[in-house]
């Protein structure tokens, strides 16, 4: 090792250091950058984890009882006592019917005026249900309570009657990792990724194109401070408030919203360390590309939000997507790390699920900031 | 004045569309999101991966798992033959469903004693295992029914006959495509306003415009009616894809969906405007964009209903434009609403937009470094 290249080394490290507190005074005297890594976490955390749920309880019920008996007041009494409905008597179908219109109760159980007796038929009575289809997914899952009612009921009353096992084959169900089904447990991690996919690409999207726009761009350009210095200055400090975003963000959803933390601090820090990298990339490379802050940020606004939200397997079941579209999913970073946060949080450190979706985040960084280096050339048009 | 609005909006749209990349950005992703968002976004759950482990050897059980193998919603993927197989499975993600048949099935089958079909689930994403146990619990009932008419026994003493209104097959394309068409407009209508004063502001220019004769009024006609010329044309466009391409009913009047789209453009263009006016650089309006845009999007009913949010929440809503918005798309697109049942949703728009825009001219003069 000559002196030549010590002294080179020293004066990179030296050259990096003034970069980064250039960087840092620049963050501190426009607090959005800060605002972005604390502030977003937050508000966004406390306003989802409250109030996105896909749990619904006291659906408004409209019961038409025709004529009441002694059999009607026990199904009745089963959905009063059911949780998930908060029911609504009305006398005839058209006012229930005008209800559903109105949109003042969500679905209607009509049980007729022969009712008791026809129960006792041998072809049984029918229970008339309407539900509204218009949210499908909500539509299921409120005929899903419906059937959870009529069952329970049906049961009590064969057995009341002196009839045995009423059906032949019963589900017994076995949900590992989220056994009450709570929907909060898996939004708040799938949150966690979308939101680092913003804090990543807002805080570095304009940070190149602002220098460009600035003229100070050419400043440095004189320096002899080498591209790859300049992109490193850039990406240690918000690297570090992406964490600290990030810490933030897994201390509110233990404490807060008491979601079961099963797998190792460590890794669930390993991968976000690796996914910021991939957000912070991708917001580099876009800054570099337009070089102009109006239209990178129109461009992080398109490629962030909506594809991590939808894509992600967030909310929607990749599985369930037609072929091409889970082709595409495999382009969006967010859907590696909903998968490792979803696993670290409440299965566990499964490896199966944590290193393939890790190789891929590594090999998304590698790409970005590889093509971010590429595309920063130190020379003007 | 008309003429020196005309020249402003001239300047505006040449702003917005000069740049190539710019161009690109407002045309391109909306209709590629609208076709492969409109494919994503549904809850439906197709070809899930599932295992079996069956310790019975009759032929009733064979029956029952028939109707698994023979269902599109399921995809059989292993078959298990003990125990310790099942964790991995399911830990690993390579299964969301292993079905377990005890070694006494047909024998309690026979007997007529309830059998039971354990189903172990993952439950990570806890909508989807509740989806898949609806489903499992439908093909069990089936069987159930064919069960009981091969042993002769009587019918269930009450059954449950179920319709659902406005969307007979429970798709939720249906339901969730409308929605795109919103999200899809707001986005849009924030790109071409959120960064514009402050970009202009970061760049020196919104002073020189200041100094014109144009008073405020002007310039926030200046800056709004880009915003709804591009809106409603997207907007347009989003609806035909829809209609013609997702094939979702549109049943209501267009003139009511029209007043809709119009009154939602107002209002998004005023917090647009609002947002980008507050801001002093364009890193700042970007950062609030995002803020407006996300909870706007989350917390419109979109892809969670409003209903199930707590009532804190539920009032904080009652200030975010796009939950107006869905109301009417799919309430024009699904139930055929009348114009006179939307009028609830259309004036909170009208006030939204009109406090927003009123604010924002206020801020262009005062706001100030």
């Amino acid at each position: 090792m000559n002196e030549r290249a010590t002294a080179g080394r020293m004066g990179s490290a030296m050259r990096l250091r003034g970069l980064m507190r250039k960087e840092f005074l620049q963050i501190i005297r426009d607090p959005s950058s800060v605002a972005i890594a604390f502030l977003l976490p937050v508000v966004l955390l406390f306003l989802f984890g409250y109030g996105v749920s896909l749990d619904a309880e006291h659906v408004p019920l409209a019961l038409v009882v025709e004529q009441p008996s002694a059999d009607t007041a026990t199904l009745t009494g089963a959905f009063h006592g059911s949780r998930y409905f908060a029911p609504v008597h009305f006398s005839t179908m058209q006012e229930a019917e005008a209800a559903l219109m109105a949109n003042q109760v969500q679905a209607i159980v009509r049980l007729r005026g022969d009712f008791a007796r026809e129960l006792r038929s041998p072809a049984g009575a029918p229970i008339q249900v309407i539900v509204n289809g218009v949210d499908a997914n909500n539509g299921r899952l409120i005929s899903g309570y419906v059937e959870g009612v009529w069952s329970g009921w049906l049961q009590e009353w064969a057995t009341q009657q002196g009839m045995t096992s009423l059906f032949p084959v019963e589900v017994e169900q076995r949900v590992w990792f989220n056994a009450e089904l709570r929907s909060r447990n898996f939004l708040v991690p799938g949150l966690i990724a979308v939101i680092m996919t913003l804090i990543g690409a807002l805080l570095t999207a304009l940070v190149m194109a602002r220098e460009w726009e600035r003229g100070t761009m050419e400043s440095l350009l004189v320096t002899p401070v080498a591209m790859r210095e300049v992109l490193l200055g850039k990406l240690v400090p918000y690297f570090l408030l992406g964490m600290g975003g990030m810490s933030l963000s897994v201390a509110m959803a233990v404490w807060l919203f008491a979601v079961p933390l099963r797998g190792s601090l460590f890794v669930l820090f390993a991968a976000a360390a690796l996914f910021l990298l991939v957000a912070l990339g991708m917001g580099l490379l876009i800054s570099i590309l337009t070089k102009d802050q109006f239209v990178a940020g129109q461009v992080a606004i398109v490629v962030t939000f909506l594809p991590a939200f939808i894509l992600s397997g967030f909310i929607f079941d990749v599985g369930s997507m037609p072929f091409p579209v889970q082709v595409i999913t495999h382009l969006i970073p967010a859907r590696y790390f909903v998968a490792i946060l979803q696993s670290v949080f409440l299965a566990g450190n499964i490896w199966s699920v944590l290193w393939p979706n890790a190789l891929a985040l590594a090999v998304m960084a590698f790409f970005f900031l590889g093509m971010s280096r590429r595309k920063t050339r130190k020379s003007l048009e | 004045m008309w003429k020196r609005i005309a020249a402003l909006v001239r300047k505006e749209f040449l702003a917005l569309l000069k740049d190539k990349k710019s161009r690109l950005v407002l045309i391109v992703p909306p209709f590629l999101q609208l076709l492969v968002f409109g494919y994503a976004a549904t809850y439906d759950l197709k070809n899930v991966p599932y295992a079996v482990y069956n310790e019975d050897r009759g032929a009733a059980s064979r029956q029952l798992l028939a109707g698994f193998s023979g269902s599109p919603n399921f995809s059989l993927k292993a078959t298990v033959d003990h125990d310790g197989q099942i964790a991995p499975l399911i830990e690993g993600k390579k299964v969301l469903l292993v079905l377990h048949i005890g070694p006494q099935f047909s024998r309690d089958l026979a007997l007529g004693n309830t059998a039971s079909l354990q189903a172990v689930v993952d439950g990570r994403d806890s909508n989807t295992a509740m989806i898949l146990l609806n489903y499992v619990r439908q093909i069990v009932f089936s069987f159930n029914r064919q069960q009981m008419v091969a042993q002769g026994r009587a019918s269930l003493p009450a059954r449950l006959v179920t319709r659902a209104w406005f969307n007979p097959n429970l798709e939720s394309r249906w339901f969730i495509v409308p929605g795109i068409v919103g999200l899809l407009t707001l986005v849009v209508t924030l790109l071409v306003t959120a960064l514009s004063v402050a970009r202009e502001r970061e760049q020196g220019t919104f002073d020189q415009l200041l100094v014109t004769p144009l008073t405020p009024f002007e310039i926030l006609m200046g800056k709004t009616l880009p915003g709804f010329c591009i809106g409603s044309l997207e907007a347009t466009l989003v609806t035909l894809v829809a209609v013609f391409w997702f094939k979702v009913p549109l049943l209501g009047s267009l003139l009511t969906l029209y007043v809709g789209i119009l009154l939602f453009l107002l209002s998004a263009i005023g917090v647009g405007l609002m947002i980008s006016s507050l801001a002093v650089t364009q890193q700042q309006g970007l950062l609030g964009a995002f803020l407006f845009l996300v909870p706007a999007i989350i917390l419109s009913g979109f892809s969670t209903p409003i209903a199930n949010m707590p009532p804190l929440v539920q009032q904080i809503t009652l200030l975010n434009p796009m939950r107006y918005f869905l109301v009417i798309l799919r309430g024009v697109f699904l139930e055929g609403t009348p114009f006179a049942l939307l009028i609830p949703q259309f004036w909170p728009l009208a006030v939204i937009g009109i406090a927003n825009m009123l604010a924002a001219a206020w801020l262009f003069r005062h706001r100030m470094y």
